[in-house]
């Protein structure tokens, strides 16, 4: 049976006929889906939510050791978190196969870098995959986990955005059930001390030249033979490109395996071409290999180092040309992502960026990215997730030792963000006695990538019923005294919040605890939280000040010619932000 | 058969997505081979968003660069201006007029474009449609997104395919009646 699936549910649907047993991951867009579409199966195999992508590694290599096909996913920078258990993991080996599957996000489309994480595999010296659209994502799955078991080896498949959500045609096939490997202890093997690491990482060169020889004999690299004199090498997307721009004008080496790389195979090919280019994304991975193999090429001199990689681009890279285009002259607006209509973190956005224009504000990796911008202008910096709170620890420390105690520095975290790491950063934080203020925009979900559970809401991945890890409880428990939980839709108890963190010369912190807009509520939702009704506008009172209007809710639209707001019933949450900020309380609750 | 390339651009829960799903189950069912592409993440918050589907004999790239769509819909008004670039000059456009204010025009700070449809008319195949009202007269606004497929098809000449059936397959089955009406207003629109 064929079916249209994006690589993610091709990498889900590939685990699970490879006969996969564990699964873990923590949410990160282009990743987020793998695990989403592998819970489908949970009768069949295990799967669960990590709080972060180190414990998501170090879970997976557990379950692998013992004899159980296993999977981690995350996002690029997701890897930077587990690289410690990447690195080690590839000493000690596993038992049953482990396939690591990591999503790069060439041109930033929801990331703060675009790392290049091929370097990764080179760096801890484990096999890659690179896949280039959903059906060699699917098979890759099952050739990585047969690779990992055959070389004892973690096997990273590297996909890229575009790979990720592009749907293309794939054939379903069935499970292979396994049954689980035995387990032997083996010190010797999986006990890294210095004694042991320095036998295994002799091992570990050793099994370098075997998948040296693997690749470049294997099917994951071909050849497409156009009779040409020109050759292409390229991987992922970048492949699919190439053969779209340069048809049957070249040959093509298709690179499945890119780590090792199959670097003789390539030297062969490129025997008897006038010109051989390296068509990659990101950094010149390939390309470096390539060169130090001593096999001439042409890669980014031309093609940029910089952003995601499309036809055009390359075409003009190469051949010079651009498609002419359609002549228009027109005007158009900015249409910038904005916090929803009743977002929970507009309340402390719009109460720091009034009240607290001079202080410091470190944010973190979530929705409340948002917050920097217009409207609010609330936010300084942001680093990676669980940083706005070290940062700002750090900056207290600074200006506590020239002396300016006086500064006022706050960071400002999601509350799947706080359980990633933001936790070990408070810990820090409380532990040196620092004194930044901390909020914790506790929104019940973890909104960015489409309301997965974390370990505050009370669900597992499969909706199952967990225990409720509280956000105060773990303050307190880590030894904050200055805690409050506040709504932040009362504007004046988060003012309030904010005067007496500021006013403390000691760490406090802050949680603000409502549901995010879009969240479909739980019954333990439903019974904190309750239902509010919409807001209404008294056009006779507004005067148009747009006070309203400066809270950044885009259900509130102010009319030029009459000067009046007006609110869109379709969008208005009755959050009632307005309503507090409108000096002629011209805004009412309806009914 | 060359490839084509289908450009879906709109605001985020806009149902472009939805719409762009039904599409390539068709594609499919007609025999092709299809590539589609989207982007997810912060363009859900309100922002403009994309999707990209391409058909054919054979189809590599999952997406499509400058100058190469064949066919564009554009589900809010500007949006057709801002992804302008991504067309062929002979390329056709359907335009809803239907506007959804970007914060800066919210907020009183500009104007929302108004000659948007004038503009890309003077120099190319454009079609605007009242999306949103032909799907308020069927009794539901939300199927203003098949109400343009509808339109989409038809442009693109793909209506031979049996989109009662793939509707069926795609939606709840209380709405399935609601979008075969809708999708078929949408073709109607544009003959």
């Amino acid at each position: 049976m064929k079916k249209l699936l994006t690589a993610n549910e091709a990498i889900a649907r590939g685990f699970y006929e490879a006969g996969g047993s564990v699964a873990s991951a923590y949410p990160g867009t282009p990743s987020t889906e793998i695990l989403e579409n592998i819970s489908n199966y949970k009768d069949e195999l295990y799967c669960e939510w990590a709080p972060n992508e180190k414990v998501a590694l170090e879970t997976a290599i557990g379950a692998a050791i013992v004899g159980a096909r296993s999977l981690a996913a995350m996002k690029h920078v997701g890897l930077n978190v587990a690289a410690d258990p990447l690195f080690t993991a590839a000493y000690t080996g596993i038992n049953a196969g482990l396939v690591i599957i990591c999503a790069d996000d060439p041109e930033c489309h929801s990331s703060q870098n675009e790392q290049d994480n091929r370097h990764y595999a080179r760096s801890a010296k484990i096999a890659m995959l690179e896949p280039s659209n959903s059906q060699e994502a699917k098979d890759m799955v099952r050739m990585a986990l047969e690779i990992s078991e055959e070389y004892d080896v973690p096997v990273m498949m590297r996909t890229t955005t575009r790979v990720n959500h592009s749907k293309s045609v794939v054939e379903i096939g069935e499970r292979t059930e396994l049954p689980m490997k035995p387990y032997t202890k083996d010190r010797m093997k999986y006990d890294a001390i210095p004694a042991i690491s320095r036998q295994l990482h002799k091992k570990i060169e050793k099994r370098q030249l075997k998948l040296a020889e693997y690749s470049d004999s294997c099917a994951l690299n071909f050849i497409v033979d156009n009779g040409a004199k020109v050759g292409v090498v390229a991987a992922g997307a970048a492949y699919q490109y190439s053969r779209d721009v340069f048809g049957d004008k070249a040959n093509f080496f298709k690179v499945g395996m890119s780590y090792p790389m199959p670097i003789e195979a390539i030297r062969k090919f490129a025997m008897g071409l006038d010109k051989l280019y390296v068509i990659e994304e990101l950094d010149p991975f390939m390309e470096e290999e390539i060169r130090a193999a001593g096999i001439d090429c042409i890669g980014k001199e031309i093609i940029p180092v910089c952003g995601e990689l499309n036809s055009s681009i390359i075409r003009k890279a190469v051949f010079g040309e651009e498609l002419p285009l359609a002549e228009v002259k027109t005007t158009v607006v900015g249409r910038p992502p904005a916090l929803c209509a009743g977002c929970p973190h507009r309340g402390a956005f719009v109460q720091l960026g009034r009240y607290y224009k001079d202080a410091i504000v470190c944010g973190d990796i979530g929705c409340y990215a948002l917050g920097g911008s217009a409207p609010y202008n609330a936010k300084d910096c942001a680093i990676c997730m669980g940083a706005g709170v070290s940062l700002a620890h750090g900056m207290k420390k600074a200006f506590n030792h020239y002396g300016q105690t006086d500064r006022k520095v706050v960071a400002v975290i999601g509350d799947s963000t706080f359980f990633h790491t933001g936790i070990n950063s408070l810990t820090g934080m409380l532990w040196n006695n620092g004194n930044a203020l901390v909020i914790i925009l506790d929104n019940r979900t973890t909104g960015m990538t489409g309301h997965q559970e974390n370990p505050g809401t009370g669900y597992t991945l499969d909706g199952g019923k967990a225990n409720i890890i509280s956000i105060e409880e773990v303050v307190r428990a880590l030894g904050a005294k200055n805690v409050r939980t506040v709504n932040p839709l009362d504007l004046a108890a988060m003012k309030e919040a904010l005067d007496w963190g500021f006013g403390l010369n000691e760490p406090a912190v802050i949680i603000t605890r409502y549901p995010c807009a879009l969240k479909k509520y739980s019954p333990e939702d439903k019974e904190e939280f309750g239902t509010l009704d919409k807001c209404i506008i008294d056009a006779g009172k507004c005067i148009g000040c747009r006070a309203c209007v400066r809270t950044g809710c885009p259900a509130l639209v102010f009319n030029k010619e009459n000067k009046k707001v007006v609110i869109d019933q379709g969008q208005c949450t009755g959050c009632s932000i307005c309503m507090q900020v409108c000096p002629k309380d011209a805004i009412s609750k309806k009914g | 058969m060359e490839t084509k390339n289908i450009l879906m651009v709109g605001v985020g829960g806009q149902g472009t997505i939805l719409a762009s799903k039904i599409l390539s189950e068709g594609l499919v069912e007609l025999g092709y081979d299809v590539k589609m592409s989207e982007i997810h993440g912060m363009s859900q918050r309100g922002g403009s968003v994309s999707t990209q589907i391409r058909y054919g004999k054979e189809v590599f790239a999952p997406t499509i660069g400058a100058g190469e769509a064949d066919i564009m819909v554009s589900f809010e008004t500007m949006e057709a201006a801002r992804y302008i670039g991504m067309v062929k000059p002979d390329a056709k456009i359907i335009i809803n007029r239907y506007r959804i204010f970007p914060p800066d025009v919210l907020a009183g700070e500009c104007d929302y474009p108004d000659t948007i449809i004038d503009d890309l008319s003077a120099k190319l195949d454009v079609i605007s449609l009242d999306a949103a009202g032909i799907a308020a007269g069927l009794g539901n606004p939300k199927c203003m997104n098949i109400v343009l497929l509808g339109a989409l098809i038809k442009g693109m000449g793909l209506d031979t395919a049996d989109w009662d059936s793939i509707i069926a397959k795609m939606v709840k089955p209380q709405f399935v009646e609601l979008n075969r009406k809708a999708l078929r207003a949408g073709m109607d629109a544009v003959e």
